[in-house]
């Protein structure tokens, strides 16, 4: 045994690692988290992007943390306040008549896609509650079970039992296609239909004709109260010193600046790690927050099984997702939009086939010439994030692919002016209107945050990287191939979107494992 | 009037293969057939004097062999001629060969890659892995998962048994396999542009999507899961082209006593009493029967031979969402003489195999692309075959007779419903693209019939022109074939079943769903079940 001073240690400070570092803490382990950067958070970021101005540098909307997570660490006594709760989604016509989401109720489209859409977000609230069940916990082994496995999968399959025969055999039907047709199937209007895509294929590498992309929305409304998404007061950042703060009070101790170079084996056992400034940490267990294929580099392949070394080089991580933000002379005047729907979620994408339009080009290592965008301009809500009377804007705009053919030295240019030209059709004059702008395209995601590949949820929610399969098999359980190392991150099931849970699924896994043995 | 047991709605291979168990079980059954000729898909014309056409479907593989030696279709006449390969043309005037013979496969892919030459043997056997577990479930009728009937629930752990036999990691890859996409796959393995091309083909053919769409690596299997005289995933020419199966089945369902009437175009089910009591002709003449069968597709079944108001309401809502896109096309070409390929020696084996001219999954996809905007690809796939070779009764002496499959090409193009101008320029297209391959090809046609899927829908009655009577995605397969409710053979209304390919386990030429059928009308009839059972020790 080693005389080490820590039980665990954690690499990387994500809400994840936070999470899993808060609970482990709380039964009784002594924990270090080990963060490469200055903040905690990760993806969860504010950054100040030009003077005076800040914004969400990731994940600009809060719509599916875990309740159970924000409960148990008492994320709100720990700091976390919303700016905005219950958004709207606003769809932008351009020239049309704007299409508004607001819970369940639709305004501006036809009473048959009212009816329709209460119906299908009863369904879709009922699969994601059932879906949670299995998010919610780790995964029950399938053939190597054991008594708890057994009665763990009795349960889940009893869940689905009770969505009764109509609801079972729809989530069976469209559980695993795509949303373009769930869609053509049950409206009218192309903005709600659009709408719904946009939902479905934000982060990922799916369009909406893409079989999966109905998994991927309902992974998205996985936590969906029927309410709205929410804005984060301060930016996304302050969700991430919330964490910290309760990893904290909890126990944990965060070192910040510490870039791990390498986990570290003994006799084929993870037993601590070095970091870049060559110190050695010793523990019996290490906890990695970071995406597979990263925390895989650290352990080394010649550490590795070759089967397994393909697995994780073949996980899909291939980030599309850009972040576009501007430092704004003003509130810009979007065509069509009262004006007192300017805090809301905009969605610049106003059909599925445009959506689909632009996810063909990422296929082929291009950017969208016409990009689709999520919106906010969080400063309506919280005037602590620029000078008063300026605004922020925030896009996560689609799509932008990790690996551009035409390299992104050329293409960030490119791709700006796309973004920018789409922005100015919808609000002509924003351009004017503009002080400062960044792009973080998924390279830049990848230096800031050290995401393999760029991709916002560590890897793509497909249903061959989700649930029982995630990441990949041999890993799939939170432990992985080499004994006392485990995953905690958005790589491990349930996946990303500032959730939570993989982080308090790993910290279970890990301590029933401790009772067991 | 006469009353007889069983009407079945077309003679397709399915609707003969249904027919033929029910007369085997002793039962009076009819099939009617709209057009003057039997076989549905499933046949050879002669369109061009002296040249055999097998104008829609042209390869034989999944032909369950449980039924063809069941119904003895050898002694009806069928043979099958295995034939091995494929070959890739590729832009550059090379060309990647899938040579039968291993060694020289092995040469032949390290020379594009040597990597992807160890890699193989590695793709093959995990395929093989899913294709056997696949296997076994094709003459099953599928369970219903919503239901607790101890039939339902006993099939559902078999299902469930079968797939934890192979191990956790064994079941994850399975998982893995059914919902990811050919290209995503392949990329696992191979890093040849050609030979992920020339390996992907099959996770396509017959479906609306693209390469890189989640779900085609599954339907590879509806490619390699078939057999020709006990070779696992071989292919073969009927002798005589695909017509000789459909015929090789209506002989033995003749055999059997059973009676096919053509020309008869079945306008409505009758339906009396909330059950299926016979059905209507176009000209009027009604048949009665205690039981109707229908090969049809769903669409074509519940929306065209049904009054809505005989059928409870979602089934009609069901019927419309049914996904059943045209995604293809065919050329039937007489030729003069043998064309010559670039690259490629007259007595080259892989003149006897499949020829394709996609070397990259971007092209493959791009062509993908164009189906989605509304039009036929500019850049087809193509699966070019020359049966001739193999077969030499489908020509006169020393002529040839090509087969083109073609993807992808819509149902309908953006700017409206096809014309033959449209469809010359589509055809036109395709063999730009073969004679960019082959230099003499141009002047050895004699004879070009184009088939869009426009064709397909007008003369085969197959919705859309989809040949697989509906889209193999996970909301059409298994216990949602072809909707919820209805996957077992049994449709909404007492006295009515389906038993085409829009049933489980779906298209191809495989009738197992005939047989399937046929099985679940016998229970319920309470008689001696006389389909083959699925054999498993291969």
């Amino acid at each position: 045994m080693t005389d080490a001073t820590y039980d665990a240690l954690i690499v990387g400070a994500g809400h994840n690692g936070l999470a899993c570092a808060a609970y482990l803490a709380s039964g009784g382990r002594k924990v270090l988290v080990l963060e490469a950067g200055e903040r905690p958070g990760g993806l969860a970021a504010t950054r100040e992007f030009a003077e005076g101005f800040r914004v969400s540098a990731a994940a600009h909307l809060l719509n599916m943390l875990s309740p159970e997570v924000a409960k148990e660490l008492a994320l709100e006594r720990h700091g976390l306040a919303y700016a905005a709760r219950n958004l709207k989604t606003v769809v932008l016509p351009g020239n049309g008549r704007q299409l508004v989401i607001d819970g369940d109720r639709l305004e501006g489209a036809s009473a048959n896609d009212q009816a329709a859409f209460t119906e299908f977000q009863r369904r879709m609230r009922r699969y994601a509650k059932v879906l949670n069940r299995f998010c919610a916990r780790p995964f029950p082994h399938l053939t190597e079970r054991r008594g708890r496995d057994n009665r763990l999968l009795a349960k889940l399959a009893w869940d689905v039992r009770t969505l009764g025969k109509a609801d079972m055999r729809e989530l069976l039907r469209i559980g695993a296609i795509n949303i373009h047709d769930v869609a053509e199937e049950q409206f009218e209007n192309p903005l709600l239909k659009a709408a719904l895509s946009m939902d479905a294929v934000l982060g990922s590498h799916m369009g909406p004709r893409s079989p999966n992309t109905v998994y991927a929305y309902l992974h998205r409304h996985l936590n969906d109260d029927g309410q709205g998404p929410a804005l984060v007061k301060g930016g996304m950042g302050a969700l991430g010193d919330a964490f910290a703060a309760a990893a904290e009070a909890a126990g944990a101790t965060i070192r910040y600046g510490a870039r791990i170079a390498s986990i570290d084996l003994t006799d084929c056992r993870a037993a601590g790690v070095t970091l870049a400034d060559g110190t050695n940490l010793a523990a019996a267990l290490v906890v990695s927050n970071a995406d597979l294929k990263s925390t895989f580099q650290l352990v080394g392949p010649l550490n590795l099984d070759a089967g397994f070394v393909r697995r994780v080089h073949n996980f899909r991580a291939r980030g599309v997702t850009a972040k576009l933000h501007l430092a704004l002379d003003g509130l810009p005047e979007f065509r069509g939009l009262n004006p007192a729907d300017a805090g809301s979620r905009l969605l610049a994408a106003t059909t599925m086939d445009g959506i689909e339009g632009a996810f063909n080009h990422a296929k082929y290592g291009e950017c969208s010439p016409q990009p689709v965008m999520e919106v906010t301009i969080a400063t309506v809500h919280d005037d602590s994030l620029a000078p008063p009377g300026k605004h922020v804007l925030s896009a996560v705009a689609q799509y932008a692919p990790y690996a551009l053919k035409a390299g992104w030295r050329a293409g960030r240019e490119t791709f700006m002016h796309s973004c920018l030209s789409q922005l100015e059709a919808l609000a002509p004059g924003i351009g004017e209107q503009v002080i400062a702008a960044e792009l973080l395209t998924p390279p830049d995601l990848e230096a800031r945050f050290g995401l393999r590949g760029g991709h916002w949820h560590h890897g793509e929610i497909a249903l061959d990287q989700a649930l029982f399969t995630r990441p990949v098999p041999g890993a799939n359980h939170y432990a992985t191939p080499v004994p006392g190392l485990y995953l905690c991150g958005a790589s491990a099931h349930p996946g990303g979107g500032l959730l939570g849970l993989a982080g308090r699924n790993a910290a279970k896994a890990i301590l029933a494992g401790a009772d067991a043995a | 009037m006469k009353k007889y047991d069983a009407i079945v709605i077309g003679a397709g291979h399915n609707g003969l293969c249904n027919a033929a168990y029910l007369a085997k079980a002793g039962l009076d059954v009819l099939v009617l057939e709209r057009n003057p000729h039997i076989g549905g898909a499933s046949v050879s014309r002669e369109l061009y004097p002296g040249w055999t056409y097998t104008n829609c479907s042209y390869v034989c593989s999944l032909l369950r062999p449980e039924i063809s030696r069941d119904l003895e279709l050898a002694r009806h006449g069928l043979q099958v001629v295995p034939y091995h390969g494929g070959v890739t043309f590729t832009q550059d005037g090379d060309h990647f060969g899938n040579y039968p013979d291993a060694e020289r496969l092995y040469r032949e892919m390290a020379r594009h890659s040597r990597r992807d030459a160890n890699a193989y043997e590695r793709f093959e056997a995990d395929v093989t892995k899913q294709t056997r577990l696949i296997r076994q479930f094709l003459l099953t009728t599928p369970p219903d998962p919503t239901s607790f009937k101890p039939r339902d629930l006993k099939g559902l752990l078999e299902m469930a048994s079968a797939f934890t036999g192979m191990g956790e990691e064994g079941l994850l890859d399975t998982v893995r396999f059914w919902t990811m996409s050919i290209g995503d796959f392949l990329d696992e393995y191979f890093e040849s542009d050609v030979i992920k091309a020339h390996l992907s083909g099959s996770g396509i053919i017959g479906t609306a999507l693209g390469v890189y769409s989640p779900g085609t690596a599954y339907v590879l299997l509806h490619h390699y899961m078939g057999e020709v005289d006990g070779n696992v995933g071989a292919w073969g020419f009927a002798r005589g082209g695909m017509g000789a199966v459909a015929e090789a089945l209506a002989s033995s369902f003749r055999a059997f006593g059973g009676e096919i009437v053509c020309d008869a175009d079945v306008h409505r089910v009758i339906v009396e009493r909330g059950r299926a009591a016979g059905v209507a002709l176009a000209d009027g003449t009604e048949h009665r029967a205690k039981l109707v069968v229908s090969n049809l597709d769903p669409k074509r079944t519940f929306l065209q031979c049904f009054d809505a108001s005989d059928l409870p309401a979602p089934v009609v809502e069901q019927a419309r969402n049914f996904k059943i896109r045209g995604s293809s096309g065919k050329l039937n070409i007489a030729l003069d003489g043998l064309p010559t390929f670039k690259g490629l020696a007259p007595n080259s084996p892989l003149m006897l195999s499949d020829m394709h001219c996609t070397d990259s999954l971007e092209r493959m996809e791009r062509a993908y692309d164009d189906w989605k905007a509304g039009t036929w690809s500019k850049d087809p796939y193509v699966d070019t075959l020359i049966p001739t070779t193999v077969d030499p009764t489908m020509a006169p002496a020393g002529k040839h007779m090509m087969t083109v499959f073609v993807q992808y090409c819509p149902p309908a193009l953006a700017e409206g419903p096809w014309t033959p101008q449209a469809r010359d320029a589509f055809g036109q297209t395709v063999i730009d693209q073969i004679a960019e391959h082959s230099p003499n090809f141009k002047d050895l046609i004699l004879d070009c019939e184009v088939r869009t899927p426009h064709e397909l829908e007008d003369e085969v009655g197959l919705t859309e022109g989809n040949i697989f009577h509906g889209e193999l995605t996970f909301d059409q397969l298994l216990f949602n074939r072809p909707f919820p409710g209805c996957a077992q053979y049994r449709g909404p209304l007492r006295g009515f079943y389906l038993c085409g390919s829009g049933t489980h386990p779906g298209g191809g030429v495989m009738a197992a769903p005939g047989a399937n059928a046929a099985r679940e009308i016998l229970a319920d009839l309470r008689r001696p079940d006389v389909t083959p059972p699925s054999y498993l020790n291969d």
